[in-house]
């Protein structure tokens, strides 16, 4: 009966197997070895050994990248988290009028990345766009969100919170399911709305909070569309020294604009490798924070 | 929380994944390489079959009008489909990897050399002998840009130049004339720029003179005397010591203004293709720009007070730095022959002047001017320049202005490192723009990353071939 079972849930699993062997194992495999090669697309990969894995050592845009990666998805990821946050705790605060707002927040998620992108020089242009005029209304001189280098990715970033709706559900969830008499006896110990906000709330809620610091980090380190859209796409002579040149933007150009497929595989490679040890890191540190319920530890 | 489907390196993973799986299962032919031995180019030919074009959109009168005679040319027997929109690179790479390319692309003349350099694309000496495509009909520059190692890979169309376009209003008010921001004398220019450049309570608000980087700056190092590649597309030349003056020269012009940031964010904000554009807004004096805005500014704005030139060089000879279009035909193609074909009837004479007569009946029918089309068709160029009408000045002097400088281009020549020689030399540019370096320190590390790669690419087609 139980082999029986196996065979069933393995027949039923099996388009998904099939796909993913076919279409996501395979090709990170086979990326694997093309990274050790000399490839165009076009012509045989040729097997050139670590070469291109030494290049990216040597190859000082590969830092470049590789440091606004990083700084964006350091700034980017507590921002987005804070901000999910505070507006999940005004959610629920919101009663009736939630489920209103819940579509509202939710709604830029429905916004492709191209647009923002578009948006993005709109809103955040130094002369004319509508951020830095809200900003003039509180006396506050906005720099130049997209000409000036030191404040591309900081308007990135801000541009990034356009889209927080999704975790902003996610945490909604979460804080519903904290149980109310956890507060109340909190209450009774005399704990204030800080204390129980620190004390209750968020070692409760602290798996989705996980999750979402996880999976933005992860998008984080990928991050592509909007800043390509905006500094490098097609026609597009906006200029920001390469402030905006992220990691993934220049696997792009090396694969499909200089024709080095091999080295771009090589370059996804590293990045594999910084997304599993920054992933790996976070799992620790979880270990001490995050609370599972019923769990042991 | 953005999930990482929403993201474009999932599709590039795709793309790369995909790549590699077709690379190793069978369909992984690649068409690098490939010949057209089998194909009997003549413009006698019955065709038939299926002709896929990708890159190419019948978005006006002029590519529609030119679609309906190529597709007569081709006679009822070939059924033409069209992927529009531009060229896509990463589509085509992935198609020409399953050995199952298009037919002919549609693409920017700079992406020629390194298409023919990997063999993407056939050597089309075969096609213009069979169908009779005349090479001395075409612009100079235009064919030397798909003209790799002497041999042609492509067939030109469009051509894109500069003239210097101002506001006449705010030169008269700075007691100056169109001949002060031309080029012709760049002290002139910078002190051209000083006078009219306006500041509001700290704020630039008049550009007074933009010299468009980093687009542009083959044009000023060209007029000052540099090529930043040789001829034969093998040595670059950007530590020149003209092209460093250039680049010094037209930073300075930002410099002036309070930086290139500043600059660039007053023009971002101008309503460039509608009726608020920079000109009519009185916000920018002078720049040079490609011909097709004297189109768009005569549609938006004909009230506007424009001045039209050149751009001129230190003797005041006009120049401009051509670019454009151009047809090519996949290694791999099923269908070279209708290819060809095609390729030859959309650049003929006959197909341009229809173009260019359907053109001429709608803005008459709208009173307005036909300013012309630059079709890198030297022939086509003058007939369509007879059919032009007249808009008045400052339009007339525009379309002047457009066609005397269309006698005087030059282009970057085609090689296998076109993406990459461009790339080192816009960071260069943008290094000198944000201040993060100096006109020749930045020259120099481009002219090492450039002549490095096209060393390599070149070194690629040695053995290639």
């Amino acid at each position: 009966m139980k082999r029986r079972d196996t065979r069933a849930a393995l027949l039923f699993l099996s388009p998904w197997i099939v796909g993913f062997a076919v279409f996501t194992a395979w090709p990170i495999l086979y990326s694997g070895y093309l990274s050790l090669t000399d490839y165009d697309v076009i012509n045989d990969p040729a097997f050139i050994g670590f070469e291109n894995y030494a290049r990216l050592f040597s190859d000082p845009k590969v830092a470049l990248a590789l440091g606004n990666t990083l700084f964006f998805t350091a700034v980017q990821v507590p921002a987005y988290v804070i901000v999910s946050l505070a507006l999940a705790v005004l959610l629920q605060q919101a009663g009736r009028a939630s489920g209103f707002f819940r579509t509202v927040f939710f709604l830029p998620k429905m916004t492709p990345p191209v647009a923002v992108g578009i948006l993005f020089l709109l809103l955040f242009n130094g002369q004319s766009g509508l951020f830095n005029a809200a900003l003039g209304v509180v006396g506050i001189d906005g720099p130049s969100w997209t000409t000036d280098g030191s404040w591309v990715k900081p308007g990135l970033v801000i541009m990034s919170l356009w889209t927080v709706g999704s975790s902003v559900l996610i945490l909604l969830a979460a804080l519903r399911g904290v149980p109310e008499e956890l507060y109340d006896s909190a209450k009774i110990d005399g704990a204030g709305s800080w204390r129980r906000l620190t004390s209750v709330t968020l070692p409760m809620i602290s798996p989705a909070l996980f999750f979402v610091v996880v999976v933005n980090t992860i998008a984080g380190l990928q991050t592509f569309d909007e800043a390509y859209t905006a500094f490098f796409g097609a026609g597009n002579t906006t200029y920001a020294n390469d402030a905006a040149l992220f990691y993934v933007i220049y696997l792009f150009q090396q694969a499909f604009e200089f024709l080095h497929m091999g080295y771009a595989s090589a370059m996804a490679w590293l990045l594999f490798l910084i997304v599993m040890i920054v992933t790996a890191i976070q799992m620790v540190v979880s270990r001490r924070l995050v609370h599972y319920e019923g769990a042991s530890r | 929380m953005r999930t990482p489907g929403h993201h474009h390196p999932l599709a590039i993973s795709t793309a790369v994944g995909a790549a590699s799986l077709l690379a190793l299962t069978g369909c992984a032919v690649g068409t690098g390489g490939g010949d057209d031995s089998g194909a009997e180019y003549s413009s006698d030919t019955t065709l038939e079959g299926e002709l896929s074009v990708m890159g190419f959109s019948g978005v006006d009168e002029v590519a529609t009008t030119r679609m309906d005679f190529a597709k007569q040319e081709l006679g009822d027997g070939v059924e033409v489909k069209l992927t529009e929109g531009e060229l896509d690179l990463q589509q085509f790479l992935s198609a020409a990897a399953t050995g199952d390319p298009p037919d002919l692309i549609y693409a920017n003349r700079d992406q020629i050399g390194s298409l023919a350099a990997r063999g993407a694309i056939l050597p089309l000496d075969r096609c213009y002998e069979g169908e009779g495509i005349d090479d001395d009909a075409f612009v100079e520059p235009a064919l030397a840009q798909v003209t790799l190692n002497d041999e042609i890979y492509g067939v030109p169309e469009f051509n894109t130049v500069q003239i210097t376009m101002a506001n006449a209003d705010l030169l008269d008010g700075a007691g100056l004339s169109i001949e002060d921001v031309n080029g012709s004398d760049w002290d002139a220019m910078a002190a051209a720029n000083e006078a009219l450049t306006r500041s509001d309570g700290g704020s630039l608000a008049v550009i007074g003179v933009d010299s468009k980087l980093p687009e542009f700056f083959p044009l000023w190092a060209r007029a000052n005397g540099a090529d930043l590649l040789s001829e034969d597309g093998r040595e670059a030349h950007l530590d020149d010591p003209a092209a460093v003056a250039a680049l010094e020269w037209a930073v300075g012009i930002y410099d002036a203004q309070g930086g290139f940031g500043d600059v660039k964010a007053l023009r971002d904000s101008a309503d460039f293709f509608g009726e608020g554009n920079q000109f009519a807004s009185g916000v920018l004096g002078a720049m040079p720009m490609e011909q097709w805005y004297v189109n768009v500014l005569n549609d938006v704005s004909p009230d506007a007070p424009l001045a039209f030139d050149t751009v001129r060089d230190h003797d005041g000879e006009p120049i401009a730095y051509a670019s454009g279009s151009a047809w090519a035909i996949p290694s791999g193609a099923e269908n070279p022959q209708a290819a060809c074909r095609w390729a030859r009837a959309m650049t003929s004479v006959d197909a341009w002047l229809a173009a260019a007569q359907a053109r001429l009946d709608l803005r008459e029918e709208e009173g307005k001017p036909f300013t012309g089309i630059l079709t890198g068709n030297a022939e086509a160029d003058e007939q369509i320049h007879d059919m032009t009408t007249s808009g008045g000045e400052p339009w007339d002097s525009g379309v002047a202005a457009v066609y005397e400088v269309n006698e005087h281009t030059f282009s970057l020549p085609a090689n296998p490192a076109d993406a990459e020689f461009e790339a080192a030399l816009n960071d260069a540019i943008n290094d000198v723009l944000s201040g993060d370096a100096e006109a020749a320190d930045a020259l120099a590390r481009a002219q090492e990353t450039a002549q490095q790669a096209l060393d390599d690419a070149w070194a690629k087609v040695e053995e290639g071939s």
